[in-house]
């Protein structure tokens, strides 16, 4: 393949020991990205892979130079970035095309920026479009075409640029599937191709498959604060085959990898769980229970890549249920297997009444908001509090829309627990009168 | 474009001699437009005199249509002064870190500003500009307008560069474009449909100021423009109801015709401005836009302007990228930050000094008491409308807004009736209450209540008609009693809308009470107990300490009761009483 015979010495873009923090609610700072250091070296595709949260589309915008590093440094071809990269081409999951601009317009965009005359502009565009596979479409405007077509557009107003490193920040994920098979493959192609001007590729993904396919190098990413957790080399031939062993056992690898203990987060480093260091995953009690359902239907054990294909899941559906299932002790999780735990079970073949029981038990005790909340609340005079009170707790360590996040998960377990109930209109938590299970 | 292909004026004009028609109708406008912009130009650039200065004009109708043209001069001028306004003021408070913080506070204040009460100090300044011309007082006329227009534009702007889509924020930075590249690739066309319709919102608010400013009164000296406005003041003047009546007419065929040839083809171009890439559900239509779609000429303009566009492209390339510096020394930001915060409080506390000093010098400061006695009469009267207009309005708001067949109709009224200028009316009003013999502290609610109400009907016929139906039809299904019926769907379903109805309507009875609590007809004058007489008066006796005095307090009380109230029940109706789900 072409592009294992390109020089892979030369780094192209450098990303040395870089931290990144937004200033939080309440004057905390909000750590993103915790010293983060990695290389894009000429003639490889790299694929970062994380949850959501652990600041991939961070790291990646800092690689363009579209926002600057706290601390550490961006280099491009050993320049320190001080804007936005002149090297690189973006391709965004939203597509980000000037919805007044018809597509030629939006392909000679960025020629135009360049100060390419007219004529010349007009004949590399239309090179690029036609590459691209979008001949005839020149005049229309992006609204008038399918997701698949305007990503396209995507493409091709980045690639027209030729630059050298393509940056792409989960450019299939808003496609349906078919689609966003086809594009990638058209991409494989094009990246084969000897005369492809553009010399590495950096893509952002949840999909642990799309990383498999498409790259050389898939570099894990953890949450809490965004880290590098693991580099996993594919060395796989192209194209490459969804079924071979090979491609099975990586993805299996990553799985285990995304699902495993995380010995770099700072809730790993801390030895009583709490809700500032062991954030409530972002998964309803409707999800949980589905989730439940269909593992104790597979007999009480699953394999998650399973899982998640059968579902036509990706990482960020499925993981946060899996995570809470855990959270709760529902469910237990080796390497990428999924075993139901007793509690789960129990949970599961109970009724209506009784499960709820179940639930409130084990979110008092494991999930560390709602257990701070049903604390509080025993603790104060009425058993009520406002919601600006645990706000105030949480500042610490979560930006303002996490905050809200975390008390909006708390209040749909605590709810359903029967813990305690909320008042939206007056912003009240009130314990409820008979706690059930206690 | 699909927009407008299925027209029915496109069917009737045939193919090819329907282009030739379109061209001719559009080179013919085009002609008329022109030669219409020169004979005015003439009449605004004619001498003047200070002293022997007409202070009325002729009630002739013959004038009426000339009269009419310069109006709508003043209107188009003004609106122009608007965009070039809106476009810097709202670029430079979206992209000057500190500059917005001072910026978005004086625009906030402006927007609350009884603009009115500042005509005759505004006036004074152009007159010492333009001393020999009556280009200075043409421009205090053009400024009033411009002041009723700028801040709801340069708002609505300024939210659309702050709220841009951040991707695409990140694509022009990417693709690296330059400044005037980005300005015009990105920051206009996604701020264009909110430029638009708020454009026309306050064009259409605009009239009023119009018709306040065209007949000035300061010093002791009343200056007239030639203009609809004074004509009316005149025709009030000498008792001639008929010649009142026509110039109605005249207003309403004016406000209708900009809407048909200007507004509407405007609103109906800017639908390709729209970033959502679902179609929206009612798109604006415009004959007048079909015309000029039809017609080879505004494409063979652009072609001739496109080496303009190519050497301002070139020429702007000095003034660097669409960039910020992604290297910044924190220290120095800082020591910048509590640079800039000490000089703009020392210069604000200055100029509070000093204005204090001078009302103290001129009135006394006891003043200030006096003015908030009186602010509270004009309170009472904004309060008493409010109320008033939504107990008469809701209802009748409420059932056009659920029946589309009649809300199809009448909308377009009381788009109409929003915009005519309630003022033009004043006159006809006094007659009747120096007939009756009704008070003016009373009646004064009624005339500002002419202008206001129809904000009210006009967002409650909106938020009815956005009903959902499935609740609606729950509600029935529910059996559910008329008294029911609006407890627990219509009211907390319309109340945003009535909210910001309500805000509106609020803001242009304080503006029109300026205006609304001394009124007159032929000899007799009426004078109202409130805060809009003393203005009115100070202004006319030339005191200015007083009507700073004044326009401070009312400011006061507009800003309190925003903060206070407005924002408040602003908050309850987004937070509590949304449609929108989750």
């Amino acid at each position: 393949m072409a592009h294992t015979i390109r020089d892979r010495s030369a780094p192209l873009i450098e990303v040395d020991d870089v931290c990144k923090s937004f200033p939080g609610a309440g004057g905390a700072e909000f750590v993103v990205l915790d010293h983060v250091s990695l290389t894009l070296d000429e003639g490889e595709i790299v694929a970062l892979l994380g949850k959501s949260g652990s600041g991939k589309s961070t790291l990646l915008r800092s690689m363009a130079g579209l926002i600057a590093p706290t601390s550490g440094e961006v280099r491009y071809r050993g320049e320190v970035l001080r804007g936005a990269n002149p090297g690189v081409g973006m391709v965004f999951q939203s597509f980000a095309l000037m919805p007044w601009l018809t597509v030629q317009a939006n392909v000679e965009l960025g020629l135009q920026a360049r100060g390419v005359a007219a004529g010349e502009r007009r004949a590399r565009a239309l090179a690029a479009i036609d590459v691209i596979g979008l001949d005839g479409f020149e005049s229309a405007y992006p609204k008038e075409l399918s997701g698949g077509m305007r990503q396209r557009v995507g493409f091709a107003r980045a690639l027209v640029l030729e630059p050298d490193a393509l940056l792409m920040d989960e450019p299939f994920s808003a496609l349906d599937v078919l689609t966003a098979e086809n594009l990638r493959n058209e991409l494989t192609v094009l990246w084969a191709r000897p005369e492809f001007p553009t010399k590495a590729i950096c893509i952002v993904t949840h999909n642990i498959e799309e990383a498999v396919i498409l790259a050389d190098r898939v570099l894990v990413l953890g949450a809490n604060p965004g880290h590098i957790r693991a580099e996993v080399a594919v060395r796989l031939p192209r194209p490459r085959d969804r079924r071979s062993a090979g491609f099975e056992a990586t993805v299996d690898q990553l799985y285990a990898i995304l699902t495993g203990r995380d010995e770099q987060s700072s809730a790993a480093r801390i030895a009583s769980p709490g809700p500032l260091t062991h954030p409530l995953p972002a998964a309803s009690v409707g999800g949980l229970a589905g989730l439940i359902e269909i593992v104790y239907a597979h007999d009480g054990r699953a394999d998650l890549a399973d899982l998640a294909g059968e579902l036509s899941f990706e990482v960020d559906d499925l993981l946060p249920l899996v995570d809470a299932a855990v959270m709760l002790g529902l469910l237990e999780v080796r390497g990428a297997q999924a075993s139901l735990t007793s509690t789960g079970r129990a949970w599961y073949t109970a009724d209506i009444l009784a499960s709820k029981e179940i639930f409130a038990g084990v979110a008092a005790e494991r999930a560390p908001l709602v257990r701070t909340i049903v604390k509080a609340l025993e603790n104060s005079e009425d058993g009520t509090l406002r919601d600006d009170f645990f706000r105030d707790l949480l500042r610490g360590g979560y930006a303002a829309d996490d905050i809200e996040r975390q008390l909006d998960i708390a209040i749909d377990w605590g709810r359903y627990g029967e813990l305690f109930d909320y008042d939206a209109d007056s912003g009240e938590l009130v314990l409820s009168a008979a706690v059930p299970g206690r | 474009m699909t927009l407008l292909r299925p027209y029915s004026a496109d069917a009737a004009l045939g193919r090819a001699r329907g282009r030739y028609l379109a061209d001719a109708l559009v080179l013919a406008g085009m002609a008329a437009l022109f030669w219409l912009l020169v004979r005015l130009a003439h009449g605004v650039n004619a001498p003047f005199n200070r002293v022997s200065a007409p202070s009325s004009v002729s009630t002739d109708p013959a004038a009426l249509p000339y009269y009419a043209a310069r109006s709508l001069l003043r209107m188009f001028v003004a609106l122009g002064a608007s965009t070039l306004f809106t476009l810097v003021y709202a670029t430079a408070a979206a992209r000057l870190r500190r500059a917005e913080k001072v910026l978005v506070p004086i625009l906030d204040v402006l927007q609350s500003v009884p603009v009115l009460g500042f005509l005759s100090v505004t006036l004074t300044m152009w007159l010492t500009l333009f001393p020999h011309s009556v280009l200075g007082v043409e421009c205090a006329s053009v400024f009033a307008i411009f002041t009723s227009q700028a801040w709801n534009m340069t708002f609505a702007f300024y939210q659309s560069l702050v709220t841009q889509p951040r991707e695409l924020d990140e694509a022009a930075r990417a693709l690296r474009l330059t400044r005037w590249q980005r300005f015009w690739k990105l920051d206009v066309p996604n701020g264009m449909i909110p430029l638009v319709w708020n454009a026309m919102m306050s064009f259409g608010g605009g009239w009023f100021f119009l018709v306040a400013s065209e007949v000035i009164s300061v010093n002791n000296h009343t200056y007239a423009l030639p203009g609809i406005g004074s004509y009316v003041a005149s025709a009030s003047e000498h008792g001639q109801v008929g010649r009142m009546l026509l110039a109605v007419v005249v207003m309403v065929a004016m406000v209708i015709g900009v809407n048909a040839v200007f507004w509407r083809p405007l609103t109906a171009w800017a639908e390709r401005f729209r970033v959502e890439n679902a179609v929206a559900a009612e798109v604006p239509r415009s004959v007048m836009l079909a015309l000029l779609r039809r017609s080879a000429l505004p494409a063979l303009a652009g072609r001739g302007l496109r080496p303009v566009g190519r050497t301002l492209d070139r020429l702007t390339r000095p003034f660097g990228l669409a960039e910020y510096p992604l290297q910044e020394h924190p220290r120095r930001r800082r020591a910048g930050d509590a640079a800039f915060v000490v000089a703009v409080t020392a210069l604000v506390g200055w100029g509070l000094w000093r204005m204090l000093g001078y009302v103290e010098r001129h009135t006394g400061l006891g003043e200030f008491g006096h003015a908030f006695l009186l602010g509270l009469a004009t309170l009472g009267r904004v309060m008493v409308l409010l109320v008033a207009s939504s107990l008469v309005w809701v209802p009748v708001g409420v059932w056009i807004g659920m029946n589309p067949r009649v809300s199809r109709y009448a909308q377009p009224v009381v788009q109409v009736l929003a915009s005519f200028p309630a003022n033009f009316l004043f006159p006809l009003f006094t007659l009747l209450l120096i007939r009756t013999g009704i008070s003016i502290d009373v009646g004064g609610i009624f005339l500002m209540a002419l202008g206001a109400q129809w904000y009210i009907l006009f967002n409650v016929i909106a938020g009815a008609s956005a009903i959902p139906t499935d609740l609606r039809e729950a509600v029935t299904s529910l059996g559910l009693g008329r008294r029911q019926r609006w407890r627990s769907l219509i009211m907390p379903a319309i109340f945003a809308a009535w909210v910001t109805g309500a805000i509106t309507a609020a803001g242009g009875a304080w503006n029109a009470s300026i205006v609304a609590e001394v009124v007159s007809y032929r000899h007799t004058t009426l004078t109202a107990y409130g805060l809009g007489a003393y203005i009115t008066q100070s202004t006319a006796a030339g005191n200015f300490a007083r009507t700073l005095v004044g326009v401070s307090v009312m400011s006061v009380y507009v800003v309190g009761l925003n903060r206070l109230l407005w924002r408040r029940l602003y908050r309850l109706a987004e937070t509590r009483f949304s449609l929108q789900q989750g």
